[in-house]
């Protein structure tokens, strides 16, 4: 049992992680982190290096989300938006893929703002019918804007280098996920120890309150789809130096969908949900695949049904999990930890 | 001219089938303030059991139709009690994630159950264009338009006279006071669910009709969310009409902007067509107007 989680000031009572304990975890976590690449082979690589992505994105749509309470249906699209500036700064004017990353995060920040524009006249559902307007334009520039995008056929794009090494391999890319992953979840998590976070919360509960207490509800409503944008747009750079190359395909609507998904599966409005989120929906649709495939001896007809039964799975978990569990993955974990913190004494 | 003429007749053709398909959506989102993202589903399955019915069991077009209406009542009834029913006072996204999840479920048994192949429809109705001076209306578009307009009919009548339709009025408007008139206002939210996916599953023949059966046909089903917020999301005659403005302007937009975009003008029109009214007036051209209070 753990106890002396005594704290004597505020600065102790805000600090991110909070007690000695916590913090050694911590340490063992990155540690693990760290040596996974070198005990791990090239699949659980590319799984990670996927999974890595994903958790960059889920976190900022669980900021505009989960935290501030504006359903966004076209995630996908600015995840798509930021792959695409990527693909072409890094093919048309060779920039660093050091600086494709801010950049990327950036073009899509200004179209997040161009559609969290219309946030001001309207909310809940009509600005989630908004956004599922821009995932369709959006789409439709993607395919239809040859000179720029390529069309159907998509662009690609040469191994990305940092510091002169060639970012070749699922190996290498790991450790660049792995920072970006690091310093985006760093920097949400200090978001919402800051003005603008709870800001945010207070709009998410009831925005006509939060104006009443003072906060400029444009603003901060602006600040959400900027900040959950630039994230997806950094996302999509790191997407698409990683599978070299990017078509319209890879950024439909039922990837959006996925993103919201994970944020609801791993937990509304929790850094730590949208990680588990990201990490459960990527690695799900697998562990099914690598199942049916071992009954494919057996069944040979099994494959076929892959699909589908992929789709049905999806939308149960999304069923399940709000009907049973809707503060998600990131409830149970907080439940097992306190089980097993105040065991032996369950009361 | 000629084209221009055309494009508008078969627009409104087509308009009459989603002003079907928005009434069924608005039905659900009246009494119950829920949004049916599974609305294209819904389409999606009547249209196969539809195929069913006539290809699997051999009944006649008449008999299978109103089996699929019975399905499709059924369908919308277990939804809402199974699933919606939980979701009472839960916030926005999660109502709107548990339709997607619906739909993503209907999605994947349609395809484990009747494969992922195209299926069209026999023959139920003459095959010869409908000429109308020198317009020429595909037949199945014609029939499906009469039909559509028919059912849209009888809605209207069965709302306006019929003692379930005013008691679903009544609920709409204000569920407390239906409560202590007596309405049964938990049977109603039941009741516009099966409305809502009767009306959804009857487009969803219509339009299997025109052009095949396919586990992705309920895509079609988004193109009914321009149509609703043009009309306004709680108001029947509002959607209607707005399905008939639609039809018609995604076929303009399709005829004459398609050559200079390479296809596809057709799928994406509404929706810009969505962000312009969103902009200019949110609550659509008949939607009542959200008054908030603390």
């Amino acid at each position: 049992m753990r106890i002396g989680d005594f704290k004597a000031n505020y600065v102790a009572d805000e600090a991110v992680f909070k007690t000695p304990t916590v913090r050694f975890w911590m340490g063992i976590l990155f540690a693990a982190l760290l040596i996974f690449p070198f005990v791990a082979g090239n699949y659980w690589l590319y799984m990670a290096n996927l999974v890595g992505v994903a958790i960059v994105a889920a976190v900022g749509l669980n900021i505009l989300t989960g935290f501030a309470g504006q359903i966004s249906l076209g995630h996908a699209a600015f995840v798509g938006i930021g792959a695409y500036t990527a693909a072409i700064l890094t093919t048309r004017l060779e920039v660093p893929f050091f600086l494709c990353l801010p950049l990327s995060g950036l073009s899509a920040a200004v179209f997040g703002l161009i559609v969290g524009g219309p946030s001001m006249r309207m909310k809940g559902l009509y600005l989630c019918i908004a956004t599922l307007a821009a995932q369709v334009i959006f789409e439709f520039i993607f395919v239809h804007w040859e000179s720029m995008t390529g069309g159907i056929r998509g662009i690609n794009l040469p191994a990305p280098s940092v510091l002169g090494i060639s970012l070749d391999n699922e190996f290498k890319f790991y450790f660049v996920t792995l920072a970006v992953v690091v310093i985006c979840v760093t920097a949400t998590r200090n978001i919402f120890r800051s003005r603008v976070g709870r800001a945010f919360i207070a709009i998410r509960d009831r925005d006509i309150s939060a104006e009443l207490m003072g906060i400029n509800l444009f603003h901060y409503k602006m600040y959400a789809f900027g900040i959950s944008s630039f994230m997806a747009g950094v996302a999509g750079c790191l997407w698409v130096n990683f599978l070299r190359t990017v078509t319209p395909e890879h950024f439909p609507l039922i990837e959006s969908i996925r993103y919201l998904a994970m944020i609801i599966v791993g937990g509304l409005g929790s850094v730590l949900g949208a990680i588990f989120g990201a990490i459960f929906m990527t690695l799900v649709p697998e562990i099914l695949k690598n199942t049916l495939g071992l009954l494919v001896d057996a069944f040979p007809q099994a494959m076929g049904y892959l699909f589908p039964l992929q789709q049905i799975v999806f939308g149960l978990l999304i069923v399940v999990f709000l009907v049973f569990e809707p503060h998600g993955l990131a409830e149970m974990w907080r439940r097992l930890k306190d089980y097993f913190r105040l065991w032996p004494f369950e009361y | 001219m000629d084209i221009f003429l055309q494009l508008l007749v078969s627009g409104f053709a087509v308009g009459g089938v989603y002003a079907l398909i928005a009434l069924g959506f608005v039905l659900i989102y009246k009494a119950t303030s829920i949004i049916n993202f599974a609305t294209g589903e819904f389409m999606m399955i009547g249209a196969y059991f539809f195929y069913s019915f006539m290809i699997y069991m051999g009944l006649p077009a008449i008999p299978a139709f109103i089996g699929v209406m019975a399905c499709a009542a059924l369908l919308g009834f277990m939804v809402e009690r199974l699933v919606l029913r939980h979701m009472l006072g839960q916030p926005t996204i999660s109502i709107v994630m548990v339709t997607i999840g619906l739909s993503s479920i209907l999605m994947g048994i349609a395809e484990m159950v009747w494969g992922s192949d195209f299926r069209s429809f026999p023959a139920i109705v003459p095959r010869a264009p409908l000429i109308i001076g020198e317009i020429v209306v595909r037949s199945n578009l014609f029939y499906g338009f009469v039909l559509a307009v028919a059912v849209v009919i009888v809605f209207a009548l069965l709302f306006k006279y019929a003692k379930v339709g005013i008691a679903m009025r009544a609920t709409a408007a204000d569920q407390s006071a239906s409560f202590s008139m007596g309405i049964n206002v938990k049977a109603m939210f039941t009741l516009s669910w099966a409305f809502g996916a009767v009306a959804a599953t009857l487009g969803g023949i219509i339009i299997g009709n025109i052009g095949g059966v396919h586990p992705t046909l309920g895509h079609i089903g988004l193109k009914i969310f321009p149509v609703v917020i043009l009309g306004g999301l709680d108001s029947i005659g509002g959607a209607v009409l707005a399905g008939f403005i639609m039809g018609i302007i995604e076929n303009l937009a399709g005829g004459y902007l398609d050559p200079y975009f390479h296809g596809g003008v057709k799928d994406v029109a509404p929706f810009v067509v969505l962000v312009l009214i969103l902009l200019i007036k949110p609550y659509g051209l008949f939607g009542k107007q959200e008054i908030e209070r603390l």
